[in-house]
C-alpha cells in the first residue's frame, strides 16, 4: 500500500480495503526498516497511531476529507503542540512546542496522520541537509549522495515511501531541489499563499511552505489543506482559495512556455541540459509553444539573496537566547556569557556564518552598500519576471545545476554550494509559485524540471506539471531497495 | 560665563489600548508575571506580529492634535539588541518612516508663551521588566509588558530651561489624556520620560555634547534631574573637564544622576524593516474618521472657557486641566442653569479641594453633576445660604442623597419669613441691652454683634439680607 | 574585500555568538569570499529603483482591538530554562 498515491489511498481507505491505522503501521515499520536513511528527527508513533484511530471512526461516518486517515510527516521546522520541534539545530533539541503552526492545525483539521517530524538543514540553511545536528540524510537513489535541502528529510522520505507525503519550506530552493534530487514533485506557492504562522522563521521575506509528494495531483490535494488566509500572519494573503484538483486535466493546446536563457547558460550540467530539453520537447508534442525569453538580472539573484536572507536570518535568530526555551550553557557566569556561549554552542556552522554575514550586511557603515542594495536589485529581478510573463505563461528550466552530489563533497566550500541554488533563488525573491517535477536521469540519479508561473496561478502551475506526469512515469520510479 | 541649556524631551507614551500593538493579549496593569505573555510576546519560534488598528488610529490622533504630518504610508523596522526583557532580541519599532512626522505645541511660562517643536512620533512594542531582588544573584524576568503599545514622541532640542520641560512634558501629558490615548498614569509607568540635556556658551550656535537622562518618571524628578544635570555639565566645564555623551540616570535619593556603566558599549542597532510587517496605510477614509472623532483640545477648549464663562486665565486653566474636569463643569453649569461664575468656585474650589483630599480622581467622584448642579441650584435660589450649602456639600459627598432630600431632611431651608426672623432679632434685642446701647452712642460695629447672634439663633438659616434689613430697622 | 579577524570579532559580540579562536581565520575567509559576490550588484545602476522589502506590494492588515489570549504560563513555562515563582530568570544584571 505504500506505493500508491494520495487519491489511490484515499479511495481504498474510503473502500475499506484497509484501515488508517494498518496505513499507518506499514508507514511507521518502513521507517523503522530504512532508518540508516535518517529523514526522521522524531518518530512520532503513538500519536500516529491515536490519530489514525480517529480517523477511522470519521472514514467510517462517512465524515472524512480527501486527506483523513492519509500518513503524511512534517518538516521540523513547523511547531507540533506537545513534539520536539528541532528546527534540526541542537539550539531546540528540549523544545517541545506549545502549540501549532497553522499549516500543522489544518492537516490536523483535515484528519492527516502525522507519522512524525522530518530531518532538516539546521534552520534551513543549507543546501545538502548537512548541517543538520541529526546528522545528513542519505538520497535513497544512492545513499552515498545528498537527498539536497533544506528539506531533505521530507524528500528522502516521499522518495523512499516513508511517508505518503510531505511538507516542505522553501527559501531559496529548499523544497524543490531536494525534490529534484530525490525525484519528486516539489511546490513551492506564491508567497502569502501558505500561512507562516508556527513555521520557524529562516528569511521571512522569502519562506513559504509548500507540498512535497510522488505527483502533481497529490501537490494539488495537499496544497488545497495547506492554503489560505491566516489572520496571524500579517504576510499571509487574504484570496480565496482555488480548487486545485479541477483543472489538472486541462489542455496544453496553446501553451506558451518560455525557457530563460540564462537557465541554459555555463555551468549547467550537459546531460541535466539534454534531460530538460526532451522534457520542454515533450511539453512541444502537446502543444505548447516554445520560446526563448531573458532574466538579464538573474544573476544578481545570488549576491542579493546572501544578503537578504543572512539579514533576515541574523534578527530572526536573535530570540534563541537560552532565556525562555531552548537550549541553555551550563552554569553561564554573567548575562552575556549566557548569550554568547548558548548561542556560540548551540548554533552550527553554517547558522554562524549566516548570523556574522547578516549582522555584517546590517551593521552601521554597510547598510546602504549591502541591504539597500540588495532590495533595489530584488525589484530589478521581480521587474524581470513581470517582462517575462507578459510574453509568456509559465517558464521552465533546471531546477539545479546538477544532480545530487556525494555526502561531504561541498561542505568544504560554502560558496560553491550557494552557487548551485542559481536556478531556485530569483523565483523566492520575486515571490513566485514554482515546481519540480521528476523528468529523467542522469547516471540513475534524478532530475528536477522547474516550472514557474505568475502569482497566485498554482492551479495552472499544477495543470502543466499534471499532464506531463500523464505521459510520461519518471515520477513513479522508485529507488531500488525502498519498492 | 553665561551659560544656556538645551534640552530635548523624548516621552514614551503607552497607548490605552485593550490589547497589545501585535498581539491579542490583555495590556492590563499588574497582573502575576507572566500571565499576560502570549506566545508572540514571549517570541516563541515561528510566532508572528499583527498590529493593532487601535494603535494607528490612536497615533494619527495624537498627530493630528499637533498640527503634524501624518505619514501616508510608515514602516515598522527592528531595532536589534540583546537584553532579557526584549524576548525577540529586537524591537518592532520605527526609523526612517514614523507614522507621524513635525508637529508642534504650545507652551506657557510664567505668562511667557512659546512654540516647541515636536520632530516625530513613532509607534513601537514596549519591554518586559527586570526584577533584580528577590532571585538570590538573579535577575526575574517579567514580560507582562512585552507587546505593550508605545508612542514615542520626540521633541525638538527647544526648551532652554527645567521649567520649560516640564511645561512641555505637562502639556502633552494632558494632551494624551484628553485625546483619551494614554491614561497617564506615571507611577505604572504609562507616561515616561527621557531627557537629551546639553550646555553652551550663551550666543553660541552649535550644540554642546549632550547626555541622556532615563527614565525620569515625576514631573518634580524631571526638574530636578535637569537642573542637577546642568549644574554638572556646567561645573564640569568650567573645571577644565568635557561633557561624554552618553546615558545618565537620576538617583532621586540623592538628587544627583550617574552614568549608567553598563550601557556605554557602543550600540549598533542594526535597523532594517521588520520582514513580518507590511507597510502601514493611512488612508484619507482613516484620517476623516479620526478628525471627526478629535475631541476639543485644551488651548481651544481654555479659550473658549475664557470667553464664553468670563473666566480669568487661572480659572480656566484649571477646569480644562482635564477633559473629565471640563465636561464636569460644563453639565453643571447647564443643569443647574446657574451663573458660569457660581459653578467654577465650586468646581474649583470645594469640589476639586475634596477630592484632592479624598485623593480622587474625577473619574472617581462621589458626587455626580446632577447632585452638584442641585446643590447650585439651590444656592442661587436662596433655599439656603452659602454657607449651609458647605454644610449640605459634605453630606452631598457621603453619596447617599440629593442635596434636596438632604436640605428637607435636616431642615436646613433658609428662614425668609420676615415675621420670624423678626421674633428672633426682638428676642436678641431685647436680651443684650449693653450693645444695643453701645450700638446707638454711634459704635457701628457692634452691628456685626447682632447679625452673629441672630445667625447662631437660627442656626444658619436666616436669610442674611432679610437679617440685615429687619436689624436696621429695629436698631434705629 | 578581507574582514580583518578583528571585525569577525566584533560582528560575533554584535550577534552574541560565540566562535571559537581557531575558527576566527576561516569566518573571517568565507564572509570575505561571499562579500566578493556582493561586488557583483555594486556594478547594477540601481538609481531611482526603489527597494522592495516585500515580494507582494501588500498593505499591513490591522487587527480589532480586543483581548483573545488567556493564561498560557504554565504551558510556556515548561520548557523554560529556569523560573521562579513565574518568573524567568537570568544571571543578575546589572545597571
Amino acid at each position: 500500500m505504500h506505493n500508491k498515491t494520495i487519491t489511490e489511498l484515499a479511495k481504498d481507505l474510503r473502500e475499506g480495503k484497509f484501515s488508517s491505522v494498518e496505513l499507518t503501521q506499514s508507514y511507521l515499520d518502513r521507517i523503522k526498516k530504512h532508518s540508516e536513511l535518517n529523514c526522521f528527527i522524531t518518530v512520532a508513533e503513538d500519536f500516529a497511531i491515536e490519530s489514525a484511530k480517529m480517523a477511522d471512526i470519521k472514514l467510517a461516518n462517512g465524515d472524512a476529507s480527501p486527506l483523513t486517515g492519509i500518513p503524511i510527516a512534517q518538516k521540523d521546522i513547523f511547531c507540533t503542540q506537545g513534539t520536539k520541534t528541532s528546527c534540526g539545530s541542537k539550539m531546540l533539541d528540549n523544545f517541545i512546542s506549545p502549540y501549532n503552526a497553522t499549516v500543522v492545525e489544518k492537516f490536523n483539521h483535515s484528519g492527516a496522520v502525522m507519522l512524525g517530524k522530518l530531518n532538516m538543514d539546521e534552520f534551513a540553511m543549507g543546501s545538502s541537509n548537512e548541517t543538520s545536528f541529526y546528522g545528513a540524510v542519505q538520497n535513497p537513489w544512492d545513499t552515498s549522495t545528498v537527498p539536497g535541502g533544506s528539506s531533505g528529510g521530507s524528500a528522502s522520505a516521499v522518495a523512499a515511501h516513508l511517508t505518503a507525503a510531505a511538507t516542505g519550506t522553501d527559501t531559496g530552493g529548499s523544497i524543490r531541489q531536494p525534490a529534484a534530487f530525490c525525484g519528486i514533485t516539489g511546490l513551492k506557492p506564491t508567497y502569502g499563499r501558505v500561512s507562516r504562522y508556527g513555521m520557524i522563521a529562516f528569511a521571512s521575506s522569502l519562506d513559504q511552505a509548500g507540498p512535497m509528494t510522488r505527483s502533481a495531483e497529490d501537490a494539488a490535494t495537499l496544497l488545497q489543506t495547506m492554503s489560505g488566509f491566516d489572520p496571524k500572519d500579517s504576510t499571509s494573503m487574504n484570496k480565496p482559495v482555488p480548487d486545485y484538483s479541477m483543472g489538472l486535466n486541462n489542455s496544453l493546446e496553446g501553451l506558451k512556455i518560455g525557457l530563460p536563457k540564462e537557465f541554459f547558460s555555463e555551468g549547467l550540467n550537459d546531460s541535466v541540459a539534454r534531460v530538460i530539453e526532451t522534457a520542454v520537447d515533450e511539453y512541444r508534442k502537446m502543444g505548447a509553444e516554445i520560446k526563448e525569453v531573458s532574466l538579464p538580472h538573474m544573476k544578481l539573484s545570488i549576491p542579493v539573496y546572501y544578503v537578504i536572507a543572512p539579514a533576515e536570518c541574523s534578527a530572526n535568530l536573535s530570540r534563541f537566547d537560552g532565556v525562555r526555551f531552548g537550549y541553555r550553557c551550563d552554569e553561564p557566569k554573567d548575562l552575556n556569557d549566557l548569550y554568547i556561549r548558548s548561542r556560540g554552542e548551540a548554533f552550527g556552522d553554517e547558522v554562524k556564518r549566516r548570523i556574522l554575514m547578516g549582522t555584517y550586511a546590517l551593521s552601521a557603515g554597510y547598510y546602504d552598500a549591502y541591504y539597500i542594495k540588495a532590495q533595489k536589485a530584488r525589484r530589478l529581478i521581480s521587474e524581470d519576471f513581470k517582462q517575462a510573463f507578459s510574453e509568456v505563461d509559465v517558464l521552465m528550466g533546471p531546477v539545479s545545476p546538477s544532480t545530487a552530489f556525494g555526502l561531504g563533497e561541498k561542505t568544504g566550500d560554502p560558496i560553491e554550494m550557494y552557487l548551485a541554488d542559481i536556478y531556485t533563488i530569483a523565483v523566492n525573491l520575486a515571490g513566485l509559485p514554482a515546481i519540480s517535477i521528476p523528468a529523467g536521469f542522469v547516471n540513475e540519479k534524478p532530475v528536477g524540471l522547474q516550472i514557474i508561473s505568475n502569482y497566485f496561478t498554482e492551479p495552472h502551475l499544477l495543470n502543466v506539471a499534471h499532464k506531463y506526469q500523464q505521459t510520461t512515469n519518471w515520477h513513479q520510479q522508485t529507488p531500488k531497495g525502498f519498492e | 560665563m553665561e551659560w544656556e541649556t538645551v534640552i530635548g524631551l523624548e516621552i514614551h507614551a503607552q497607548l490605552a489600548t485593550k490589547s497589545k500593538i501585535f498581539s491579542s493579549a490583555s495590556t492590563a496593569y499588574g497582573a502575576e508575571p507572566n500571565t499576560q505573555a502570549c506566545a508572540v510576546d514571549l517570541g516563541l519560534p515561528g510566532v508572528l506580529p499583527v498590529l493593532n488598528q487601535q494603535v494607528v488610529r490612536m497615533a494619527v490622533k495624537f498627530g493630528m492634535a499637533i498640527g503634524a504630518e501624518i505619514a501616508p504610508y510608515s514602516v515598522f523596522a527592528r531595532k536589534n539588541y540583546f537584553y532579557p526583557d526584549l524576548p525577540k532580541g529586537y524591537q518592532i519599532s520605527q526609523m526612517d518612516h514614523p507614522i507621524v512626522g513635525f508637529g508642534h505645541i504650545d507652551i506657557d511660562v510664567n505668562g511667557t508663551k512659546k512654540r516647541i517643536g515636536v520632530t516625530r512620533a513613532h509607534l513601537e512594542e514596549d519591554a518586559g521588566k527586570s526584577l533584580h531582588e528577590n532571585f538570590h544573584g538573579s535577575t526575574g524576568i517579567d514580560l507582562n509588558r512585552a507587546g505593550t503599545p508605545l508612542l514615542e514622541i520626540v521633541s525638538e532640542p527647544d526648551m532652554r530651561s527645567a521649567q520649560e520641560a516640564v511645561a512641555y512634558m505637562r502639556k502633552i501629558h494632558d494632551l494624551v489624556r484628553y485625546l483619551e490615548i494614554c491614561d497617564g498614569n506615571m507611577q505604572e509607568g504609562s507616561f515616561r520620560c527621557d531627557a537629551n540635556v546639553s550646555v553652551r556658551p550663551k550666543g553660541q550656535e552649535s550644540l554642546g555634547t549632550r547626555a541622556e537622562l532615563k527614565n525620569i518618571n515625576s514631573f518634580k524628578f524631571v526638574e530636578k534631574a535637569i537642573n542637577i544635570e546642568i549644574e554638572r555639565q556646567i561645573d564640569l566645564i568650567e573645571g577644565g573637564g568635557t561633557v561624554v555623551q552618553e546615558t545618565r540616570l537620576y538617583d532621586a535619593d540623592n538628587n544627583e544622576t550617574r552614568s549608567m556603566r553598563s550601557k556605554e558599549e557602543a550600540n549598533d542597532y542594526r535597523y532594517f524593516p521588520d520582514p513580518d510587517l507590511l507597510p502601514v496605510e493611512i488612508t484619507d477614509e482613516l484620517r476623516e474618521q479620526v478628525k471627526a472623532d478629535l475631541p476639543e483640545l485644551p488651548d481651544a477648549k481654555k479659550l473658549r472657557f475664557k470667553e464664553q464663562y468670563a473666566q480669568d486665565d487661572e480659572i480656566a486653566t484649571t477646569l480644562t486641566s482635564s477633559r473629565q474636569l471640563a465636561d464636569f463643569y460644563e453639565a453643571v453649569v447647564e443643569i443647574s442653569g446657574c451663573e458660569a461664575k457660581l459653578c467654577a468656585n465650586w468646581v474649583c474650589g470645594n469640589f476639586l479641594a475634596a477630592l484632592n483630599k479624598a485623593g480622587l480622581n474625577i473619574n472617581k467622584t462621589p458626587i455626580c453633576q446632577d447632585r452638584l448642579a442641585g446643590l447650585l441650584k439651590r444656592i442661587a435660589d436662596q433655599t439656603i445660604s452659602g454657607k449651609i450649602a458647605k454644610q449640605v456639600f459634605e453630606e452631598l459627598w457621603k453619596g447617599h442623597a440629593t442635596a434636596d432630600e438632604i436640605i428637607e431632611q435636616q431642615g436646613l431651608k433658609q428662614i425668609t419669613d420676615s415675621n420670624a426672623i423678626e421674633a428672633i432679632i426682638d428676642k436678641i434685642i431685647a436680651d443684650n441691652p449693653n450693645q444695643v446701647k453701645q450700638y446707638l452712642s454711634g459704635k457701628e460695629k457692634v452691628f456685626g454683634f447682632f447679625v452673629g447672634q441672630t445667625m447662631k439663633a437660627s442656626q444658619g438659616k436666616a436669610n442674611p439680607n432679610e437679617v440685615n434689613k429687619i436689624l436696621h430697622n429695629k436698631l434705629k | 574585500m578581507m574582514l580583518t579577524a578583528e571585525e569577525v570579532k566584533k560582528i560575533a559580540y554584535l550577534a552574541r555568538l560565540g566562535i571559537d579562536e581557531k575558527d576566527v581565520e576561516t569566518y573571517a575567509n568565507d564572509l570575505s569570499s561571499i562579500l566578493d559576490l556582493m561586488t557583483q550588484m555594486s556594478e547594477t545602476c540601481t538609481d531611482d529603483i526603489l527597494p522592495m522589502a516585500h515580494p507582494m506590494d501588500q498593505i499591513q492588515r490591522l487587527r480589532p482591538d480586543t483581548v483573545l489570549e488567556s493564561d498560557q504560563r504554565e504551558n510556556f513555562q515548561s520548557i523554560a530554562p529556569q523560573i521562579d515563582s513565574g518568573f524567568y530568570l537570568v544571571p543578575k544584571v546589572l545597571d
